[in-house]
């Protein structure tokens, strides 16, 4: 179960949340839209607890696991891609199983390269896999798909579609396509720049 | 450019200083002022058969060593302190400043006060060190990314996964540097210690000795002896941290 209710966010005199509340379906990918500046990623930050809002409250389940894509993508930039995945998955998955989900997103010849080493696509395939082989009970992705071209972008909405079934997702974004493809419901945040 | 051209462009440049050498030592004519390069190598070669010498390589080696691995500790848990809490930071940052200023022969002159001069290049190596690895160790630890901590946080990374994939692999560029300079310091400054200090069978007293009969040849092959050593120590110890390096960045 997540739930926000009420929650205000101000940065000094800028209001970015203003006693947003909505339930968040569990087994649903629920996706929050809007443009730049409108206050997704602070949502998404609240929603985390990594920001404290100035008011309200989230209820989420006790010792409830959740898991994440960024902002940004967050990679320990001197450990191998493999590296960065096995480091929040332990030994849940063997070096062959990581090789093979990284091949899955188009990342076949970068299990074994440092991820300074790698394009800005390839670091968010990264970190989205990073993210998706987590344990987890709810996974908030913000702006997953960021720098991905047409056709990669199609092969990884459709791994995460098969990765997340019957999971809760927040899923942070500013276009409408992703949406239509990959959430069961839609918010959308209104306000402008 | 490839390895082999590296190597080539290095061993052309060692040649040609060699040649000057040469040249400058014929011209000189004099055993006492210069030796030629030549030379060098035949005593350096007479010498390494010997007992002695290897006995004055561990003596100094030992102490020089010792005093580095302590140096390295002491400098990482220092800068750990420094970065954790501002009032260590505050307490020790001019300390730090101070043992970076203060010349070798002073630290050298003050540790045979305390010591004496069996161990001296112990502590005189120990004291060089230290603030290279805390001021190296402290700027690693001040540009680590604080949203890979809240990373680590939210997937709920275990301890120990957390301080080799997050910190450790953060922190080695920062040790592999500070070590290698560190390494070749404490060699200079602990063979410039026993000189002054001159302990029974060490490197430094070798040296003092050919200054005292104007062996020029043999100063000249001791302080390559010393090149060579602590280039070797270098290389082992880069090399060790290299492949640490791989294995974290494996993990």
């Amino acid at each position: 179960m997540l739930k926000a209710v009420n929650i205000t966010k101000k940065f000094g005199d800028n209001t970015v949340l203003d006693n947003f509340s909505r339930e968040f379906a569990d087994g649903r990918v629920t996706a929050v839209l809007g443009k730049s500046g409108c206050g997704k990623s602070t949502l998404l930050n609240v929603l985390m607890g990594l920001i404290k809002p100035d008011g309200g409250e989230i209820l989420r389940g006790e010792n409830e696991r959740i898991s994440a894509v960024f902002q940004e993508d967050r990679l320990c930039e001197n450990l191998t891609a493999s590296a960065n995945i096995r480091l929040v998955t332990g030994r849940r998955y063997t070096r062959e199983q990581i090789a093979a989900e990284l091949a899955a997103v188009g990342l076949a010849d970068c299990a074994d390269k440092p991820v300074r080493e790698l394009s800005g696509g390839m670091k968010r395939r990264t970190a989205l896999l990073r993210a998706l082989l987590a344990e987890y009970d709810t996974l908030f992705l913000d702006e997953p798909f960021k720098g991905l071209d047409a056709d990669t972008k199609r092969i990884v909405l459709d791994y995460c579609r098969r990765k997340t079934e019957g999971k809760t997702v927040v899923f942070v974004t500013h276009d409408r396509d992703e949406c239509a493809a990959f959430a069961d419901e839609i918010i959308e945040l209104g306000a402008e720049d | 450019m490839t390895k082999v051209k590296k190597a080539l462009i290095t061993a052309a440049g060692i040649l040609f200083w060699l040649i000057v050498w040469q040249i400058a030592a014929v011209r000189l004519n004099s055993k006492i002022l210069l030796v030629s390069p030549a030379e060098v190598v035949k005593r350096l070669a007479e010498l390494v058969p010997t007992g002695g010498f290897w006995r004055s390589v561990l003596f100094s080696a030992g102490r020089i060593l010792l005093g580095f691995a302590l140096g390295l500790s002491c400098g990482c848990l220092l800068a750990w302190g420094m970065g954790k809490s501002r009032v260590i930071r505050a307490l020790l940052s001019p300390l730090i400043s101070a043992m970076k200023s203060i010349p070798v022969a002073s630290f050298t002159i003050l540790a045979l006060i305390w010591i004496g001069s069996k161990d001296l290049s112990v502590l005189v190596s120990f004291l060089i060190c230290v603030p290279i690895v805390c001021a190296n160790m402290l700027e690693g630890i001040d540009s680590l990314d604080p949203k890979l901590k809240e990373m680590s946080g939210v997937f709920k990374i275990p301890l120990g996964r957390r301080f080799i994939g997050v910190y450790l692999s953060q922190l080695l560029p920062y040790f592999r540097s500070a070590s290698r300079l560190a390494i070749g310091l404490c060699w200079k400054s602990g063979v410039a210690a026993e000189v002054i200090g001159i302990p029974d069978g060490s490197i430094g007293e070798k040296l003092f000795e050919s200054k005292v009969y104007l062996e020029t040849a043999d100063l000249f092959a001791w302080t390559l002896a010393i090149i060579l050593l602590s280039w070797l120590c270098e290389k082992v110890f880069v090399t060790l941290i290299g492949l640490l390096q791989r294995r974290v960045e494996r993990m």
